[in-house]
């Protein structure tokens, strides 16, 4: 299908991509500037590349900020998942609003508070049980959850509620018990709403720099803290090269990602029809 | 139309001792009463219908049946086992949901191993099973297939052979031809109800079409606002209706207003301010003179002609107002001089020699003395 757009249209294209991914191309050619100063071409090279691979800071701090990102979008799509299963499948109940008010409240309450009101939590806590010893990944990965689990719950609940609840009832008439049920029935269909809860919940843990900047301790630099840090004293190609690497893997990923999901969802409109 | 004696009708006769008890069952929502102490007897392999609009509560009691829902009050009780708090997965019952509700992520012979995988039956008594259920269904080409890759009649099919598989006690049918086109529809009634008495199981149906109902079920229960109006065959629901609702819920009926105006033991004649002469039924009712009567009139009984007839004493005069020509028959709407119209089924045939009345004509309706039904609710 071939039609024909005005040049009007061609236009507003044109410079509706120009803006959105201008600074991005900008970011990716100056990566591979031979010169130390990142305003001034000083002809190609893939110098920064390898600096960047032997900086042992930008690497432990993307370690770190990977583990985090794991651990927290495993542990925010467990508890969305039972959340979101508690919101969608077990009726009206007291304090059903109060738990789904409070559950998506990190979404729309500003990160600074939701930082805050959790550092003070910690310190409190360190005072009264001596527990946690100290800020780290630990307290890192808490604040990552309560945020992330946010958004996985409202994934996963929107999915539950548009599913057809008599495929679950039919596994029940046929003898499944609920547990299972849920795990052989319920579970392999929700499995797309998983997998982007999952990036959603990786993504947001692998930028976030706010509940980050409260809750991390020494030695818990995560890669957006370190390069946040970097480019306050002063910007480097170096930032330039780590940047187009994520660019490329998060691009990788998010069409990937895309592709699944578009799959999954040909297969349900089959079905429906 | 409605056929006058259905498939199953003879099944009714040949069955035995009640086999489902429904006793006095009561669900509320809140404040809002669905099912109303609805009492119901059914028998071994009789094949039975809940007939009625959306919202009369036929499928919050079927789903009570399925275990789905629990009664507010009263008891079901199946083969001599009360199973009123029974969870759906300890009930010997099994469902075929409207939308089928296969399971997606599995082939249509993981579809039906399911319910026998529950069970925990050795796997070669399970493939044996399955096999023999694709077999019934003739879906075994496809049983590798996955739901999606099916049309919507296997997918209908496969859903049978899935709630057939674990034998239950008592299969339920939601709307079992709901989701199928017209055409598809009509050929797999008569399908469905081979399969169900080849396999000899008892099953109640749900459903809105009263035509599926007529042709699938031995015995109906019409339900409206929750509770059960009338309860008999198909035969005996269509000829005599107990009630204004069932008369007009199946098929098309002319229903006259009026009151008992003479009360003899061998007839009584009503009258109706629609008509200028009063109605004579030729059998006694129980009743009091004047009381408030209603007279259901289907149009097949109805008679149309040009000339007054002679010999039959209900009669009307009227001109015609529209006509809904429908090929093999025509529905005449007549317009009486009280202003009330009359539907009249007029087979094409009748219209050999001379060319059918048309707009605007006058003609005369007429019918027999025990052409019409009286009732007195």
């Amino acid at each position: 299908m071939s039609q024909k757009i005005s040049w009007f249209g061609k236009t507003s294209l044109g410079i509706g991509f120009f803006f959105l991914y201008a600074p991005i191309v900008i970011l990716m050619i100056y990566s591979f500037n031979a010169s130390k100063l990142v305003t001034v071409w000083g002809g190609f090279s893939t110098h920064w590349y390898g600096e960047l691979f032997r900086d042992e800071a930008v690497m432990s701090a993307l370690g770190l900020s990977l583990k985090v990102a794991l651990l927290s979008s495993v542990m925010a799509v467990a508890l969305g998942t039972i959340a979101g299963m508690v919101l969608a499948r077990f009726g009206r109940f007291r304090g059903k609003s109060l738990f789904a008010g409070m559950i998506t409240a990190p979404m729309v309450m500003p990160e600074v508070i939701t930082g805050l009101s959790m550092l003070l939590l910690f310190v409190q806590m360190q005072q009264w049980f001596g527990f946690p010893e100290e800020r780290g990944v630990l307290t890192i990965w808490v604040g990552h959850v309560t945020l992330c689990m946010a958004y996985v719950t409202v994934v996963i609940r929107s999915r539950l509620v548009e599913m057809d609840r008599s495929v679950e009832e039919a596994a029940m008439d046929l003898g499944a018990r609920p547990m299972k049920v849920f795990f052989v029935i319920t579970l392999p269909l929700i499995a797309p709403a998983l997998a982007s809860g999952f990036l959603l919940a990786f993504t947001l843990s692998l930028d976030d720099l706010v509940i980050t900047a409260f809750l991390s301790g020494p030695g818990s630099t995560t890669l957006p803290q370190l390069i946040f840090s970097r480019v306050r004293l002063g910007l480097n190609p170096e930032i330039n090269a780590l940047a187009t690497i994520t660019v490329l893997v998060v691009g990788t990923l998010v069409i990937v990602a895309n592709r699944v999901m578009a799959r999954a969802e040909k297969k349900r409109r089959l079905l429906a029809a | 139309m409605l056929m006058e004696s259905s498939v199953s009708a003879a099944n009714a006769a040949k069955s035995g001792q009640p086999y489902l008890q429904i006793v006095d069952v009561v669900k509320k929502f809140g404040d809002n009463t669905v099912v109303d102490h609805v009492n119901l007897t059914i028998n071994k392999n009789d094949i039975f219908a809940l007939l009625g609009s959306s919202g009369s509560g036929k499928s919050t009691l079927l789903r009570m049946l399925a275990g789905m829902e629990t009664p507010t009050s009263g008891r079901i009780i199946l083969d001599g086992q009360d199973i009123t708090q029974l969870p759906p997965y300890e009930r010997p019952i099994n469902m075929m949901f409207q939308s089928y509700a296969l399971f997606p992520h599995m082939t249509v012979a993981q579809n039906i191993a399911f319910g026998l995988k529950q069970d925990r039956l050795p796997k070669a008594e399970i493939d044996a099973r399955v096999e023999k259920m694709l077999d019934l269904v003739q879906m075994k080409k496809y049983a590798g297939r996955k739901p999606y890759q099916l049309s919507g009649g296997q997918q209908q099919r496969v859903a049978l052979a899935r709630s057939l598989a674990k034998r239950p006690k008592l299969l339920l049918l939601d709307e079992p031809l709901g989701a199928l086109d017209k055409k598809l529809r009509q050929q797999t009634q008569l399908e469905l109800v081979n399969l169900i008495e080849q396999v000899g199981v008892t099953c109640i149906m749900v459903t809105h079409d009263q035509e599926e109902a007529m042709t699938m079920a031995g015995r109906i229960a019409i339900m409206s606002e929750g509770q059960l109006l009338q309860v008999a065959t198909p035969n005996e629901i269509y000829e005599y209706p107990n009630c204004r609702f069932t008369a007009e819920f199946i098929g098309e009926t002319n229903i006259f207003e009026g009151h008992l105006a003479v009360d003899e033991p061998d007839f009584v004649e009503i009258a109706s301010p629609d008509l200028p002469t009063p109605i004579f039924v030729a059998h006694g009712i129980t009743g009091a003179l004047g009381m408030q009567l209603w007279y259901s009139l289907r149009p097949e009984r109805v008679y149309l002609s040009r000339e007054q007839p002679t010999e039959v004493r209900n009669q009307a005069s009227g001109v015609v107002h529209d006509i809904a020509y429908l090929g093999g028959f025509s529905i005449y709407h007549i317009k009486l001089a009280s202003g009330k119209i009359i539907k009249a089924s007029v087979p094409a045939t009748q219209w050999r020699d001379e060319p059918a009345p048309t707009w605007e004509e006058p003609v005369f309706i007429s019918w027999g003395d025990n052409d019409g039904v009286v009732l007195t609710q």
